[in-house]
């Protein structure tokens, strides 16, 4: 052994969990008191093993994309190189989408790191707070000068993912049991909505200028400058359509009507949630 | 800003026609009728050892081993990128909001 | 220490001898749709430490209906360092949020220098871990308000660094802490068969008295490098008939105890894990009536 810094009985042994080559750290034994490596062994087992499973319980697809032989390789080398800071699990694996895209045994599979980071937003959005989608009613009761003014609160469950990949059609047919019915053509981009506005999470398809305009409402435009940046950025954008499928998904909570601070706006923002859950 | 201003008329019109276009089933209040017991996760942390003494946690594998030279068996995608596309992560300019 | 930790914590709305069943969420669909006669769940509450969605939805409806045990599996109470005080804030908020009738930790460590390494590790078993796991118990039940109970680890290894027995450590953390002891009886029958020892003689220098829950389990039979047997905890399959033996041997002593049936890996039909926690059920009914015979 290389004379090192003294470590303390759990750093010796954790510094050996992760790494195979390591021999066992002194004083640990069998009954007879000598070392047996194939008894620390079982530890590197189900440290491996066990953080291999749960990330394949949350990048299920990537699993299916890549086979399971080849994500237990995978993950291991993920683990290894990424342990988890948290014991919370379902916080384990946000990088994994940026391992993927510079792991160079799948350059190849430049669209892996896109589908990783779609389900992760899945799971946090599975696991995010509660709260009741915006009643689109509340909406339409603003009055018409106003509407336009109007700023809205995104749902803790929302989330965006933009790719140059189909990347939701490749979650859809590796991943809830989706079916394969014809392949996937890899030069339809896609950027792909994530609600949940119960407790359901559910993936859409962004149509033209979407992009544009959720980032926009999410940065704090109003609703009007927000819709023309989109129609700005992308001239087959159309508001109607988008709007309603943001209504109808749950992406906003709430709604603030800020222009000059009139008595309108602050009833409506003071307005009550109808049929929300507690 | 100007040039992109949206008149107030065009906004309000499409509200009105959003909202008209929006079917029950996506209030609140439909939803609380749903069997939300249906959707269950299996849970990321447990409480078991893994499988013994198998070699999992052991064997040795590097970035330029066997294991990685084997194609991953993906499922209902054409492996064959389209184009210039094919393995130029470089080229590859992304700018993905944190999810 | 506290007043909170006097007495045994007894589950309010469920007879003792009805046991318990580990929630698994594939199962929660039957259970909410068949309410079956289960005496408590227990969750594990890294699982739950979300912000919201379907798990807390569908915990809600079952902690309705069942008295609840809330099973720590990350918090590293072994750990050298400090414990994690966000993580502990978490147990707290889910103790508040569901006010469950047990609540219990490992004595095992997962942490170390911020890396969690998902598995219970082994202490050795001298003073210096005796004076930072007490305090770490300490700081356990300060924090989350209410009486912990400690389990048992199945361990593979021993340390030449172990200066007392498992079962003496115990009872000096009892002591000390307050706390109580979730005796599981497949990690006794497991550490016995591989540290070579007998798990009679265990039992017999178990502080009995401290137990408030018990875990029963299956593991799964290996070998070590020399041959010599080596039991895997792995939760995937029937407790092993031992395992019976030695809690009927612990229910004639004790009495009826809050007793959970686990099986965490290649989890069965709901059935199959109903039907584990109804013989665990038989036995408690006897140990409530002494003068029976026990039969398994």
């Amino acid at each position: 052994m290389r004379s090192e810094p003294k470590l303390s009985p759990n750093g010796a042994f954790s510094a050996a969990l992760l790494d195979a080559e390591q021999s066992i750290p002194t004083g640990i034994v069998g009954p007879d008191g000598a070392p047996d490596s194939k008894r620390f062994n079982v530890y590197r087992n189900n440290v491996i093993v066990s953080l291999v499973e749960a990330l394949a319980h949350t990048f299920p697809a990537v699993q299916q994309l890549v086979g399971e032989e080849y994500f237990a390789a995978l993950a291991r080398s993920f683990v290894i190189e990424n342990p988890p800071k948290s014991p919370v699990l379902i916080w384990y694996g946000r990088e994994f989408g940026a391992y993927l895209d510079a792991f160079p045994p799948l350059s190849a599979y430049p669209y892996l790191g896109d589908v990783a980071r779609l389900e992760w937003g899945w799971l946090q959005s599975f696991h995010s707070a509660d709260a009741c989608p915006l009643d689109p009613a509340r909406l339409a009761s603003v009055s018409p000068n106003l509407v336009g003014e109007v700023r809205f609160e995104i749902h803790p469950a929302c989330r965006m993912i933009a790719s140059i990949w189909p990347v939701l059609s490749l979650v859809q047919a590796n991943r809830f049991g989706g079916v394969c019915s014809k392949p996937i053509n890899l030069d339809n981009p896609e950027a792909v909505l994530v609600t949940r506005p119960d407790i359901k999470v559910q993936l859409s398809c962004l149509p033209n200028g979407a992009v544009t305009f959720f980032n926009a409402l999410t940065n704090g435009k109003t609703f009007s400058d927000a819709a023309a940046l989109a129609s700005f950025d992308d001239s087959r954008f159309e508001l109607e359509a988008t709007l309603g499928l943001f209504l109808g998904q749950g992406v906003f909570t709430d709604l603030r009507v800020v222009a000059g601070s009139n008595e309108h706006g602050k009833a409506i923002a003071n307005t009550g949630e109808v049929g929300c859950l507690p | 800003m100007k040039n992109k201003a949206m008149s107030a008329a065009i906004v309000a019109g499409a509200v009105a026609t959003a909202v008209a276009g929006l079917t029950a089933p996506t209030t609140a209040n439909a939803q609380a009728k749903e069997k939300c017991y249906g959707i269950s996760l299996k849970g990321q942390n447990d409480c078991k050892a893994g499988p013994g003494t198998t070699c999992a946690g052991t064997s040795t594998v590097d970035y330029q081993g066997n294991a990685w030279t084997l194609v991953p068996k993906g499922t209902c995608v054409s492996m064959e990128l389209p184009g210039d596309r094919k393995g130029s992560l470089t080229e590859l300019d992304r700018d993905l909001p944190e999810a | 220490m506290q007043a909170q930790h006097s007495g045994t914590p007894l589950l309010r709305t469920a007879p003792p001898w009805r046991a318990g069943v580990g929630l698994k969420p594939e199962h929660i669909p039957e259970i909410l749709e068949t309410h079956p006669d289960v005496g408590f769940f227990e969750i594990h509450a890294e699982n739950y430490m979300g912000a919201g969605g379907a798990p807390h939805r569908n915990l809600a409806m079952i902690r309705e209906r069942y008295p609840l045990s809330l099973h720590g599996v990350g918090l590293s109470i072994g750990s050298e360092g400090p414990l994690d005080r966000e993580h502990l804030g978490r147990l707290r908020t889910l103790n508040t949020k569901y006010d469950p009738e047990l609540f219990s930790e490992h004595l095992a460590w997962s942490t170390h220098d911020q890396i969690y390494v998902n598995d219970l590790l082994p202490v050795a078993y001298n003073v210096d871990t005796l004076v930072r796991v007490c305090d770490h118990i300490d700081e356990v039940q300060e924090t989350v308000g209410r009486k912990m109970l400690l389990e048992n680890p199945s361990t593979y290894v021993a340390f030449e660094q172990s200066s007392m027995t498992e079962t003496a450590f115990l009872k000096e953390v009892v002591r000390r802490t307050g706390c109580g002891l979730l005796l599981d009886v497949n990690n006794v029958y497991v550490s016995c068969i591989n540290h070579d020892r007998q798990p009679e003689h265990y039992l017999q220098d178990f502080p009995i008295e401290a137990v408030g829950e018990v875990h029963l389990g299956g593991h799964a039979p290996d070998m070590d490098q020399a041959e010599r047997p080596l039991l895997i905890d792995a939760h995937d399959r029937e407790v092993d008939a031992e395992v019976w033996r030695l809690y009927e041997q612990i229910l004639r002593k004790i009495g009826p105890i809050p007793t959970l049936v686990e099986w965490d890996n290649d989890v069965p039909a709901w059935g199959v894990l109903l039907a584990e926690a109804e013989r665990a059920t038989g036995l408690l009914k006897l140990a409530a009536q002494p003068d029976m015979t026990y039969a398994v």
